[in-house]
């Protein structure tokens, strides 16, 4: 078989440790790659990093239920450890959460909360309402913080309030929200979602506005990308989606 | 009861021959001997109700409360010895704060009659205490509808539509089981509890009484708290006036 060191992917398979450096010299150069003064090798140090979600994710309640979207991307420094991961995880049947930070954290404190809902389910013979699922959370959150990154949204359905939003941001405040947006990646779309979300949405428009506004963040954002995943949560139950990288809808309105 | 004296009665941590814990019992005679506590369900809230014998002319009204708060939303009335019922008051309002506290809403009303439930029977299990000698009665209306709740010293717990502890508590029992509990007002209940409470105490014969009267409902906004000293005044007006009544 005939290899092509000008090809990513085969550079990746003959030597995966100068996957970055370009026929005319890339990153792994640039940043170093070989120290020869002390004989060490850095190119690789970037697997040493934490496996980060630096993402896009954001969560929209409409009337009688709640969308939560997330890109795909999960990195470990400049290497897409994964492109088509899932941040949109479950904590109960009706509750989701989308997470952003380190993956091994809110992991763990997803892992955590879920052990929790399933006491509180059997202790009290009913499901969890979402604010307990948040407040499960923030307590997590807020009395690690000193050794956690974790930037939690919190969205589901109960049968007392509907479908609610809550954001746990880094530092542990709980705040309750109409919508809410996280991750690296929300950054670039905080001037979209001003303009473009309006209270009492319809479901479909909520689709649409989650799609929209992922698409954009994942297009400016570098460490944001991949797909496009969502939970659709209300009475009936949860709704999973997929909208693939080739389709998203990026681009002017 | 063929064991007393026999030494089987004198410990929670021995059970008679015939499968009983006498300590729990003669705790239950402690709440048998102290005054009449009342709670109505109605299905806009609960009402509560105790008497206290006014022990001296001396004693500043409204001392030595048996009605407590023990969260917004939840309150206690309290029979048999006051200093132990505090003390499952004081455990009630941790687990109403820790609870609000962790879950991030309020406490259910069987998880607090759990909890309550759960320390009183921890007092009938170990050789170094002693049961409670007190049973108290829980109103409780925050999420779910309105509940009422009675925890024996014993640990057993009940859900109630009304009932009654204390030294009155069969007669005031047979007067509850009249209402009907279906239409009944909160604000009525109140006017009824005070009404029972005041069928049994002769006041030819027996000491005077002061009456607390609470209430949970939605007239409070769900707040437990005193009745307002006009309905209060009102009540006791009316309780009076049917004794009086009872008496021709």
């Amino acid at each position: 078989m005939d290899f092509d060191r000008s090809r990513f992917v085969d550079r990746e398979l003959l030597d995966p440790a100068r996957v970055m450096e370009g026929a005319h010299g890339g990153y792994g150069r640039s940043h170093g790659g070989i120290h020869v003064e002390n004989g060490t090798d850095n190119s690789l140090d970037f697997l040493k990093n934490p496996v980060d979600l630096g993402t896009s994710i954001m969560a929209v309640a409409f009337k009688g239920g709640v969308i939560l979207g997330a890109d795909s991307r999960t990195s470990t420094g400049v290497y897409i450890a994964n492109r088509v991961s899932d941040k949109v995880t479950s904590v109960d049947e009706k509750i989701y959460v989308c997470r952003s930070g380190s993956a091994a954290d809110t992991q763990a404190i997803s892992d955590y909360v879920t052990y929790y809902l399933d006491m509180h389910r059997t202790q009290y013979g009913k499901p969890p309402k979402v604010q307990t699922a948040a407040s499960y959370f923030r307590e997590l959150c807020y009395h690690n913080k000193n050794n956690l990154t974790a930037g939690i949204i919190v969205a589901g359905w109960d049968a007392a309030k509907g479908g609610q939003v809550f954001s746990i941001p880094v530092g542990g405040a709980l705040l309750e929200r109409p919508y809410a947006i996280g991750g690296s990646g929300s950054t670039y779309i905080y001037g979209f979602c001003d303009a473009y979300f309006k209270p009492g949405m319809t479901r479909e428009q909520c689709e649409e506005f989650v799609a929209k506004a992922l698409s954009h963040a994942m297009a400016r954002d570098g460490s944001s990308g991949g797909v496009i995943r969502m939970a659709i949560i209300d009475e009936n139950g949860v709704e999973r989606k997929f909208i693939p990288g080739n389709k998203l809808p990026y681009g002017p309105l | 009861m063929s064991s007393i004296g026999t030494g089987y009665d004198q410990s929670t941590t021995t059970f008679s021959p015939d499968g009983r814990v006498f300590q729990v019992e003669y705790a239950m005679k402690a709440v048998d001997n102290s005054s009449t506590a009342i709670g109505i369900r109605c299905k806009d809230g609960i009402a509560m109700a105790v008497d206290k014998p006014v022990i001296s002319k001396m004693l500043v009204e409204g001392s030595n409360r048996r009605i407590l708060n023990v969260d917004k939303h939840s309150g206690m009335c309290v029979s048999g010895l006051q200093a132990d019922a505090r003390q499952i008051v004081n455990h009630a309002r941790d687990e109403a704060a820790s609870y609000l506290d962790f879950n991030g809403g309020p406490i259910p009303g069987s998880v607090l009659c759990d909890r309550v439930a759960g320390l009183m029977h921890a007092y009938t299990l170990y050789w170094y205490v002693r049961p409670f000698g007190a049973s108290v009665l829980i109103a409780n209306y925050a999420e779910d509808s309105p509940e009422l709740y009675a925890v024996e010293p014993s640990g057993l717990s009940y859900r109630y539509l009304a009932t009654a502890i204390g030294k009155g508590k069969n007669a005031a029992k047979s007067a509850l089981e009249k209402l009907d509990l279906s239409t009944l007002s909160c604000r009525e209940a109140v006017m009824e509890c005070a009404k029972i409470l005041y069928m049994g105490h002769d006041p030819s014969k027996d000491k005077p009484i002061e009456l607390e009267l609470s209430w949970v409902c939605d007239e409070t906004n769900r707040m437990h708290q005193l009745v307002p000293p006009q309905l209060k005044i009102e009540a006791e007006e009316a309780a009076k006036a049917a004794r009086a009544a009872m008496d021709e």
